[in-house]
């Protein structure tokens, strides 16, 4: 048993999901530190609410509320379960974004820009379309196909400024984001998609269920009750599925993958290292797009259009998703679920107790720090089973498998 | 033209002096992508450590007396709490890429994500709201006005007292001196020279016998200082001394003024004045009065303030493009430093 165990963990995948377990584990027991410290410095809680703050943030998916006597109760929770299912969606999309361009060497911060830009051009498409001309099911999909070429065009420009000027993607990614805030806020100012009916909806963007498209949920609330799940977790799973079939199983996948490992090479073998940048970048945004298109084609969620000074948490979010993963489009599955989980988590600490959901986001940052340097985490795995005389062989400076390309060259 | 010029230079002192803490991490090998996390993080501990002092009670005799040079010491020394908070939280980040060879993009955007999470998480619990004021007036504690300095409130000090004298906050003074003297630290001292050689060649650094790794730590170091008095600044003049765990990208922003100015400060000293314009022109363009005669020129032309407000982010990709053949980064930066690679 001991052998085989041994044996498993000398493969990469495996060390790199024990990396990423270990990276969990860390981010949740600093999060419960940061509850226990607080909870104990500050006047008004007792021990008694500092360990029911720990216990919502290891097990807050499966809370069904408090009991009449005041304590937590633990069980399945269908509402919860349906919500961390709907909310993963946006997540895994976002999480597939930033991992393809990983995969092509290029660190995709402009995820919440092309979420944006993808809300847009969603909203506009679902509201302006009459369904009394046209059947709801195309004006659900000419939305959302709108949304993924939005935010496919809107990729596309971090990419062409990199392949042609040889501009920092990080730097033009966090200039397109703060673009797209602005030219979204002004694009709605004025417009006649402001919800100006409901009483108390000040900046807010019709649903697009007002114009009867929405996403369908056949079954699912019969499943998960209370919930906002849809159908679009089901769309997200394909999507990913088949990311993951075009970046293994086709020459296109292959050459982004080559121009990811070693973009000297790759052109080198006659692959053109520029239009795939652009070709990666603009796939980044189709994914982005697409995630706002599933969610606020739900029907009931609601965009807020004063923008300008934020940028949303969804798109940065896409970020520990694929670091968590390790850019492999299965494994962002599982991780935007456990991020949207954490979302839920939040929620409850934030109804049940005085802690509030900002601690989830405090897991989420530990989890990207120690994903900085997952390499070392897995170096140290495998150091643990080798003898001393093999020292761990890989060069640090190829680092962690969301490489980014050498900041040096280019801007 | 007062107007414009006192506005203009409150939101170009924060992004100068954000972005030479920028050169100061990638002039030693670091990049420091966390510069608006350290931001966030600094001026949260910064409007934390006023109210304490308020809510002890320890100036409310020099605010009541008018007192202006005890409560500008306050404001010094709240900018010295955020500076060794910001050196604190770069820590983080220094000990990641130095001894850990971590990835310094991933690591820096660990940073962004963290600080507003932690500072929101503290703010609710503290205030039990999503921002953290300070009792009073900000602007009446710590701007200067005329009458501080004995002048009447009538009396006239010409063009140039009225704009640099009354009504500004000494802070951005203190900002100024400050980029001045790191500076020249930077390009007149040994200690800037080897700070500066880690950043291009740490190998050749090494082997002249200077710890590439304390360097790096020390340029990390300054570089969270300085964000964080940075940080410290921009709530202090543009946020009424409130921290809400946002600093609306100006830590990426002056990241962009730092590669804009090609990563040398007198270049970045007039990016950042330019941006700061931009800046300026986009939060008020409808009360700006260029030549003081009554007219709002900028309001009366049609253009939509969000274009105004995308303005800054559009002319950064703009000049960028313009400018990428000829920008030289520092030439080791981003690379984790190896001693068995010599």
């Amino acid at each position: 048993m001991k052998e085989k165990w041994s044996h498993l963990m000398k493969k990469d995948g495996a060390k790199t999901v024990a990396a990423s377990v270990i990276s969990i584990l860390i981010g949740l027991l600093v999060g419960c530190i940061i509850v226990i410290i607080t909870g104990l410095t500050s006047g008004n809680m007792d021990g008694a609410s500092v360990w029911d703050g720990v216990r919502l943030v290891l097990g807050g998916i499966l809370s069904t509320g408090r009991d009449a006597s005041g304590s937590l109760t633990f069980g399945f929770n269908p509402t919860n379960v349906g919500n961390m299912l709907f909310r993963a969606t946006p997540l895994i999309l976002t999480g597939l974004s930033v991992a393809v361009a990983f995969k092509t060497g290029l660190f995709n911060i402009g995820a919440p820009g092309q979420y944006l830009i993808g809300t847009a051009a969603t909203l506009i498409t679902a509201l302006s379309i009459p369904t009394s001309a046209v059947p709801s099911p195309i004006v659900w999909l000419l939305a959302f196909l709108a949304g993924v070429l939005a935010g496919a065009l809107w990729g596309a420009i971090p990419g062409l400024v990199k392949a042609l000027l040889n501009i920092n993607e990080v730097l033009a990614c966090i200039m397109t984001n703060w673009i797209a805030a602005n030219l979204v806020t002004w694009i709605f100012d004025n417009s006649v998609w402001r919800n100006l009916e409901e009483y108390g909806k000040t900046n807010y963007i019709y649903k697009t269920s007002h114009n009867g498209v929405e996403t369908a949920r056949a079954g699912l609330e019969a499943l998960f009750p209370g919930s906002q799940v849809n159908w679009g977790f089901g769309i997200a799973v394909v999507i990913a599925i088949l990311v993951y079939v075009f970046m293994t199983k086709t020459t296109m996948g292959y050459e982004l993958m080559a121009c990811g490992s070693n973009r000297h090479a790759a052109r080198y073998a006659g692959v053109s290292d520029r239009r795939n940048i652009v070709l990666s970048m603009a796939i980044a945004g189709a994914l982005s797009g697409a995630a706002a298109a599933l969610y606020y084609l739900s029907g009931n969620t609601e965009f807020y259009w004063q923008t300008y000074q934020s940028l949303p948490a969804t798109g940065f979010n896409g970020i520990p998703v694929a670091l968590l993963a390790a850019s492999n489009p299965i494994g962002v599955i599982f991780t935007g679920c456990f991020m949207s989980m954490l979302n839920i988590v939040g929620q409850q600490l934030t109804s049940l107790t005085a802690f509030n959901e900002y601690i989830t986001d405090v897991i989420i940052a530990t989890i990207v720090y120690l994903s900085a340097f997952s390499l070392v985490i897995k170096l140290w795995l495998s150091g643990r089973k080798k003898h001393k005389a093999q020292p761990p062989a890989v060069p640090a400076a190829s680092a962690a498998d969301g490489k980014t390309e050498k900041g040096g060259e280019d801007a | 033209m007062t107007f414009l010029i006192q506005q203009t230079l409150i939101y170009a002192v924060p992004l100068m002096i954000v972005a030479l803490a920028g050169v100061f991490a990638e002039r030693s090998g670091i990049i420091n992508l966390a510069l608006e996390g350290i931001m966030i993080f600094g001026a949260f501990i910064g409007v934390l450590f006023v109210q304490i002092m308020q809510q002890t009670g320890a100036f409310d005799g020099a605010k009541s007396d008018g007192n202006w040079l005890a409560l500008q010491g306050l404001m010094l020394l709240t900018m010295l709490v955020t500076a060794a908070a910001g050196a604190l939280f770069s820590l983080l980040l220094s000990f990641a890429s130095v001894n850990l060879r971590a990835d310094q993009t991933i690591g820096g955007t660990a940073l962004n994500l963290l600080a507003p999470a932690l500072v929101l998480f503290l703010i609710r619990i503290i205030a039990n709201q999503n921002t953290l004021y300070i009792d009073g007036d900000a602007a009446s504690w710590f701007m200067l006005r005329k009458s501080d300095l004995g002048f009447g409130r009538n009396d006239d000090l010409g063009f140039l007292g009225e704009t640099f004298l009354h009504r500004v906050y000494p802070a951005t003074y203190v900002c100024i001196l400050l980029f001045v003297v790191l500076s020249i630290i930077l390009y007149k001292t040994k200690f800037g020279l080897r700070l500066r050689s880690c950043g291009e060649n740490p190998q050749a650094a090494d082997s002249l016998g200077i710890n590439v790794y304390q360097m790096r730590y020390a340029g990390t170091s300054i570089s969270g200082a300085l964000a964080g008095i940075g940080g410290f600044v921009y709530a202090l003049t543009t946020a009424n001394c409130s921290s809400n765990g946002d600093v609306a990208g100006f830590g990426f922003l002056a990241l962009a003024v730092m590669i804009f100015g090609n990563w040398k400060p007198l270049n970045i000293a007039g990016a950042a004045l330019l941006f700061g314009l931009f800046k300026c022109v986009a939060a008020s363009y409808t009360s700006i009065d260029i030549n003081g005669d009554g007219v709002y020129l900028l309001a009366n032309i049609p253009i939509s303030p969000h274009f105004y407000r995308m303005l800054p982010y559009l002319i950064t990709l703009i000049v960028l493009a313009f400018t990428s053949k000829k920008s030289r980064a520092p030439k080791a930066e981003g690379i984790p430093y190896d001693k068995g690679q010599r």
